[in-house]
């Protein structure tokens, strides 16, 4: 449990992007606009950045295992030093954004905030956010895994330079990210024009901010995205509907929600949850649940990044509220049918 | 500590010093009593007089190291200063990207070492600095107590550095990722604190491994008995000793485990000359512990933060301390 309360921790907004996606015009315009607020940002190249600040630090991306036998137990050793640096000089700055390369797996950076005490103690990861590019994302999602990863990871999606493709590629390039992530927000911008409270103080990591695990659909979406008839883009119907709506299906990276109001047994959930992650750990990028336990009046939220899962009761079910049990895995060729029949046999 | 009422303490002797800042490190030149702050200043506190602050870097102090002589510290503005007892600063070196300096060491003969990223340069006399580009970035740096031996902690391991001879450094390998790093007194061990919460040793010799694991969580301080019997380390909810007598090293041996206390041990600082330990703690406790015995002195009582800067003085009769919140003082133990 945190030693100090979450909101004396300074957030940190992650922002990913595959090359010339619009990851250095989104953190301009973030240092640029007038709101008041002061962030260190953790760069990994120096001069992209046209701002002053005084606070701008370079990264090396270094990536280390832990020594836990665990293979996708990885941090981002310089974030661990920087960070610690930066919180030295608490004071200077209200939240701190952490700009990765193109090629960069977010997960190792999410990863520091819950393997490093340090890191964990003084910080606290806000959300990830990815800027993808409108024109070239989908050939990106065929040929470069960590674009997908990005996609994947992300609780905010910007769809980046929509004024250089048509309504109809631009649909496309919305399903095919629903198809690997649901759960995240998605923005359309041209220039990664954005009211900032979009992107930043998101707390999508906060367990007190699990409020429902549902699909998220484009806000302020004119034409109605949900086409039932669109093209599918490969031959087989792969059966998947989320709440009538028929998807693109990523061979590669998928999500898998489940869902049951019979109560749960947390003698049989925990063991369960904590073998799956043990063993699936570096295919599951994301977890997240909302869980109805026998005769618990409370709700459990938990979330988890590979193997690492952090929960916690989070207030009492409401007098009208469901009591039904979500839980949500975002990964790579998850074993959807042993996930199934586990957490069918959960129940108390 | 168990009954705070009935353990002896030295709280009463307590020069405070007005930090105004977090303390990152503190040493003594002499009788003057050395802080680095975290923004911009070393403040110098001589005994009898009035403090000074000199302003060594344009932005924050990440390290700071000291010789007796002087403080060298490190600063996010990359440049590495140093300053005398009379408050005189100089430069000592600047990397030439201004990077971030972010660890500094002395060594024998006026030598200093610093690191910024993975570069790790050396100066030992009034030439140019020498320089290695450590396989990733340097985690923490340290002299050997004789001859001009720099190791470089990094991911998977040491290198141990002559920056004067023109040779590759040696490699000491382990896998992982290698913070801060410190010799034995006679220079036989060598001792990193792991990103994992551990320690990892190597005895130089013939580069035998020990492992020193059980620890509540990372340990982020080290440091030897002036015998060099035990190897004193923060990272639990008590001090934990390595015993370091047998040309083994702790192999097979349990640590020495004192000065139990419901907060975490954050820093350590080993007397001058005496088997006594001073233990700061993660809520601002500061005991002064004897190792034979586990006697412990109250030095400071819990306050705002955690104890972040810890030095005795050489004749070991002054102890002086800071926090992460600015608390600084000096304790006369004469």
């Amino acid at each position: 449990m945190p030693a100090q309360p979450s909101s004396a921790k300074i957030p940190v907004t992650v922002l990913t992007g595959y090359l010339g996606a619009g990851k250095t015009t989104l953190l301009n315009r973030i240092l640029s606009e007038p709101h008041g607020q002061k962030y260190a940002v953790i760069v990994n190249e120096f001069g992209e950045i046209g701002i002053d600040n005084e606070l701008v630090v370079g990264a090396d991306e270094e990536v280390f295992e832990m020594n836990n036998g665990c293979v996708c137990c990885t941090v981002r050793g310089d974030l661990v030093r920087i960070i610690d640096g930066l919180m030295r000089r608490k004071g200077r700055f209200d939240a701190i954004i952490v700009e990765t390369t193109g090629l960069a797996d977010p997960a190792p950076v999410a990863q520091t905030f819950f393997m490093d005490e340090t890191v964990g103690g003084k910080a606290k990861l806000d959300a990830v956010v990815t800027v993808a590019d409108a024109m070239w994302l989908k050939d990106r999602l065929k040929d470069a895994p960590e674009a997908k990863n990005q996609i994947a990871f992300a609780d905010v999606i910007l769809i980046n330079k929509t004024d250089l493709v048509s309504a109809e590629d631009l649909r496309e390039v919305e399903m095919r990210i629903r198809g690997i992530n649901p759960y995240a927000r998605i923005h359309r911008t041209e220039r990664c024009r954005i009211p900032l409270p979009e992107v930043l103080g998101r707390n999508a990591f906060d367990l007190d901010r699990i409020l429902d695990i549902e699909p998220a659909f484009l806000e302020a979406d004119g034409d109605g995205h949900e086409h039932h008839d669109h093209d599918h883009d490969h031959a087989h119907d792969d059966g998947h509907h989320h709440h009538g709506l028929k998807h693109y299906h990523d061979e590669d990276m998928q999500s898998l929600a489940l869902r049951t109001d019979q109560p749960l047994d947390p003698d049989k959930f925990f063991p369960w949850v904590q073998d799956l992650v043990a063993k699936e750990g570096p295919s599951i990028l994301r977890a997240k649940g909302i869980l109805a336990f026998k005769d618990d009046p409370d709700r459990f939220v938990f979330q988890g990044v590979h193997m690492i899962l952090d929960g916690d009761h989070q207030r009492p079910w409401g007098a009208d509220e469901k009591r039904e049990s979500r839980i949500v895995f975002i990964g790579r060729k998850l074993p959807e049918e042993m996930i199934r029949k586990g957490f069918a046999s959960c129940s108390a | 500590m168990t009954e705070t009422s009935e353990t002896p303490s030295v709280v009463e002797r307590t020069r405070p010093v007005a930090a105004g800042a977090a303390v990152v490190g503190a040493h003594f030149i002499g009788k003057v009593a050395a802080f680095a702050l975290a923004e911009e200043a070393v403040l110098l506190a001589p005994e009898g007089a009035a403090e000074q602050r000199v302003v060594v870097h344009a932005g924050g102090i990440l390290a700071m190291a000291g010789d007796r002589k002087r403080v060298v510290t490190g600063g996010d503005d990359g440049k590495v200063m140093a300053v005398d007892a009379g408050g005189k600063a100089s430069l000592v070196g600047e990397d030439a990207k201004h990077r971030w300096i972010d660890h500094v060491a002395v060594g024998p003969a006026g030598a200093v070492a610093w690191s910024a990223g993975k570069s790790a340069f050396a100066r030992t006399g009034t030439g140019e600095p020498r320089t290695i580009e450590a396989p990733s970035t340097v985690g923490g740096l340290a002299f050997a107590p004789k001859g001009v031996r720099l190791a470089v902690a990094h991911y998977n391991g040491v290198s141990l550095w002559f920056p004067n001879a023109a040779a590759e450094p040696e490699r000491l390998e382990w896998k992982g990722s290698h913070l801060s790093v410190s010799f034995s007194p006679d220079g036989r061990f060598l001792v990193t604190a792991m990103q994992e919460p551990m320690l990892h040793g190597w005895r130089v010799v013939d580069r035998k491994h020990m492992r020193m694991s059980g620890y509540a969580g990372k340990v982020r301080s080290l440091g030897w008995t002036a015998d060099g019997k035990w190897l004193a380390s923060s990272g639990s909810e008590q001090l934990i000793l390595w015993p370091f007598q047998s040309k083994e090293g702790p192999m097979g041996k349990p640590p020495r485990m004192l000065a139990p206390y419901p907060a975490r041990a954050v820093i350590v600082a080993c007397h001058p000359s005496e088997a006594v330990i001073a233990v700061g703690y993660a809520d601002g406790l500061l005991l002064m512990v004897r190792v034979d015995d586990g006697a412990e002195i109250l030095a400071q009582k819990p306050a705002t933060a955690p104890v972040s800067a810890l030095a005795w003085r050489a004749d070991g009769r002054a102890l002086a301390f800071g926090t992460e919140a600015g608390e600084a003082g000096v304790i006369d133990l004469a």
